[in-house]
């Protein structure tokens, strides 16, 4: 019963709009080349490691390991799932809230109640 | 659909309750539904205090004092207070934000109808004589050794309605961050809708821990798990810390709507803006945050050593500091208005000072090295009454009298109002002030009787005559309340006369789809700006009038929660009786089946044609569909 809008673009709105497509596209080509990059990086640490290589001691592959994953948690919200995008500010906020929520009751958990 | 107002049959009335989907009349079926929960819960408290009325009395045995005190806890927080509040947040908080409905309709009912089976289950532990007995917090170390089924009743109940309250939390977010009206910005808010937001979002955050902590102790207690047993490796403390970082922001979810239920009341019969605007955001929100990083305090004799405490304790002080901010805003608004003492006012006016002394005494808790000596005393129990009655509970009484036009249509007594009031709140200080010295007397919460020569004798009496006082006031509210109904007499869009917010722009109570035209709202207390103005319509539409899109109504949530409540039977009695599994897998796939055909049949639901709005919107009163 509602009518149905149609919205029509100008040809400058047109050019806009396929120019901020190919920029859009263009960084998620590279935001996935370089997800591809970190990951093959975590790989060859750990094979390194596990061959004994010089340096690639566990104390350096871990935390390497868990800033990659981070990076790439990152990447794959802002980029992946448009978090980078307008309106998803609330849902940054709540996302976040959580985050610092789950992170600070572990912390206190292990720090200050149970040793 | 027809809002011309036709006779129907009581099946067909019932059946319309029953597959609701509409805000208005969810918060009416919440309203009702925490009431008599309320009564159940009273009528425990009464019969708590008659046992403790004198020394060495034996109206009831020390294990059903144990049923009585756990259940009193139980339903007033779980089942009374917050489905009264959630009432309230339907009925009013769509129409705040000039919204046609709430976000999720199902999902609203479902979360209705998932309270109040977990109510009547909880409640059904009194037929079969196993009641819950380990206290409303049922440490695991107490619950895990209660014989019988009561414990399983308050786990399985309690879950059924945790996801209930949890739907509600959801709906209420969505509510309010997509079907705002045009123009309502954030900062535009009521206070009631930002408390029920703050609120909501708590409810986002603290509910999964008390569902996970609920699943531990059901494994626990019924499919032998071991996660609170420490014979066998579990920790008892582990239940402590789930249940007690779900339960402090729980009391902060409970006094939020309440600060924001006195903030509307102050602003309008002050009739004056609410000081302070900003800032009451902030704390609301602020307090909200702290709500969730103080949870230890209640655990400071636990022996989590002084590091721990004296964290927790500079954190739970803090909060005093955005609450105060508050409690001076409030003061600020009556300051220099133009004062009208109804009811509702009243209530509020009684709240500060009685909110305030729950408050002082919470601080004096939040210094650790005196909590060791308050710990698990009578000042404990008048502490936390001072701020849920004093607060909540007030807070529930004003709006009841605040809103009822707005929700049925017809105005309570005022001056039987004021003499609830009066009993109510004579009684309340009577009860619970007399138990702070009995606290520092040494009386321990929780016991069932005392000897007698200990000087707890006159405290204890005045104590149980207070709780009379609150008894009779309630009854007064109760006659009110049916006399109002019975006289019936109809009232218009803003019966107060003094209405600041968008809920008083429209009929009393409204047609069910709220708003002919979307407004536009043009400042914060939106009505207040138009009368200001001189607007005669009262509301700027920021549309023009079309067919409007509205839910269908369905039985579907009531047959799904219908399901779960079979199936916790099922889970209780599973391993005693052969029965057991099979009611229990019944139950679970018919909860399933229901969802599958709610997901696979669309629902579409139906227009209100432009006609209709038009002859509604001529015949000026609306109908009630």
């Amino acid at each position: 019963m509602a009518d149905i809008q149609i919205i029509k673009r100008s040809p400058a709105e047109q050019s806009l709009a396929q120019r901020r497509a190919k920029e859009a596209m263009r960084n998620q080509v590279a935001m996935f080349s370089l997800m591809i990059f970190l990951t093959l990086i975590s790989f060859s640490m750990v094979v390194a490691h596990l061959s004994d290589v010089v340096g690639f001691s566990k104390f350096f592959v871990i935390p390497t390991l868990f800033l990659f994953a981070a990076v790439q948690v990152g990447l794959q919200l802002y980029y992946f799932m448009h978090m980078s995008e307008k309106g998803h500010g609330i849902p940054q906020m709540f996302m976040f809230t959580g985050a610092v929520l789950g992170f600070l009751i572990p912390l206190t958990f292990v720090t200050i109640v149970w040793w | 659909m027809s809002s011309v107002a036709q006779k129907r049959g009581f099946g067909a009335t019932l059946w319309d309750w029953l597959t609701t989907v509409d805000h208005k009349k969810i918060g009416i079926l919440y309203l009702l539904g925490g009431l008599f929960f309320f009564v159940l819960g009273g009528i425990e408290a009464m019969i708590i205090r008659l046992q403790l009325m004198t020394p060495n009395n034996d109206l009831v045995s020390a294990g059903l004092f144990n049923d009585l005190i756990t259940m009193h806890g139980t339903t007033m927080i779980f089942l009374a207070a917050m489905p009264i509040l959630f009432g309230f947040m339907n009925a009013i908080v769509p129409l705040q934000i000039g919204a046609r409905d709430v976000a999720f309709p199902f999902i609203n009912s479902l979360g209705f109808w998932m309270f109040a089976f977990g109510g009547l289950f909880l409640n059904i532990s009194w037929l079969f004589g196993e009641v819950p007995d380990a206290g409303w917090t049922s440490y695991a170390s107490l619950s895990l050794h209660s014989p019988g089924h009561g414990i399983d009743f308050y786990a399985i109940g309690l879950q059924i309605a945790g996801g209930g309250t949890l739907m509600a939390g959801i709906n209420f977010l969505v509510t309010i961050i997509n079907m705002r009206a045009p123009g309502m910005t954030y900062m535009r808010m009521p206070l009631f809708t930002w408390t029920t937001f703050v609120a909501s979002a708590m409810i986002l955050f603290a509910f999964p821990p008390l569902t996970i902590g609920l699943f531990f102790l059901t494994f626990d207690r019924m499919f032998s798990g071991n996660f609170f047993d420490h014979t066998m490796g579990g920790n008892t403390i582990i239940w402590e810390h789930i249940f007690w970082i779900f339960g402090h922001p729980e009391v902060y979810i409970l006094i939020l709507p309440a600060f924001g239920i006195f903030s509307e009341i102050f602003a309008t019969f002050s009739r004056k803006r609410l000081f302070g605007y900003t800032a009451m955001v902030f704390a609301t929100v602020l307090i909200g945050f702290l709500g969730f990083m103080v949870w230890a305090h209640h655990m400071f004799t636990v022996g989590l050593g002084p590091t721990a405490n004296a964290i927790f304790a500079v954190a739970t002080m803090a909060i005093a500091v955005p609450t105060g901010v508050k409690i001076f805003n409030w003061l600020l608004t009556i300051w220099g208005g133009s004062i009208k003492v109804t009811t509702p006012m009243l209530y509020a006016l009684g709240f500060i000072p009685s909110f305030v002394m729950g408050g002082v005494t919470g601080v004096m808790q939040g210094a650790a090295p005196l909590d060791y000596q308050l710990h698990d005393t009578y000042f404990i129990v008048a502490h936390f009454h001072y701020v849920i009655v004093g607060g909540v509970v007030l807070a529930i009484f004003a709006a009841l009298h605040y809103w009822w036009p707005k929700m049925f249509g017809t105005m309570l007594h005022e001056g039987l109002g004021k003499i609830t009031f009066v009993f109510f709140f004579i009684g309340f200080h009577m009860t619970f002030l007399i138990q702070h010295w009995l606290g520092f007397w040494g009386m321990p919460r929780r016991v069932w009787t005392f000897m007698d020569g200990q000087g707890w004798n006159m405290a204890n009496m005045i104590s149980t005559i207070g709780a009379l006082l609150m008894a009779i006031g309630f009854t007064v509210m109760v006659i009110n309340i049916v006399m109002t109904t019975i006289k019936n007499e109809r009232v218009g869009n803003d019966p107060w006369g003094d209405g600041r917010t968008l809920e008083w722009a429209i009929p009393s109570p409204p047609v069910f789809y709220n708003f002919a035209q979307t407004p536009l709202i043009r400042g914060l207390d939106t009505l207040w700006v138009e009368k200001m103005d001189g607007s005669k319509e009262m509301i700027t539409p920021a549309e023009p009038v079309t067919d409007i899109h509205m839910p269908n109504g369905s039985i579907i949530p009531l047959l799904m929660t219908l399901g779960l409540f079979i199936a916790g039977f099922g889970a209780m009695f599973h391993q005693e009786t052969s029965w057991g599994l099979p009611v229990l897998i019944f139950g679970l796939a018919f909860t399933f089946v229901m969802m599958a055909a709610r997901s696979l049949k669309d629902d579409l639901g139906f227009y209100v044609t432009k006609e209709q709005i038009l002859e509604d919107m001529k015949n000026e009163k609306g109908g009630r569909n």
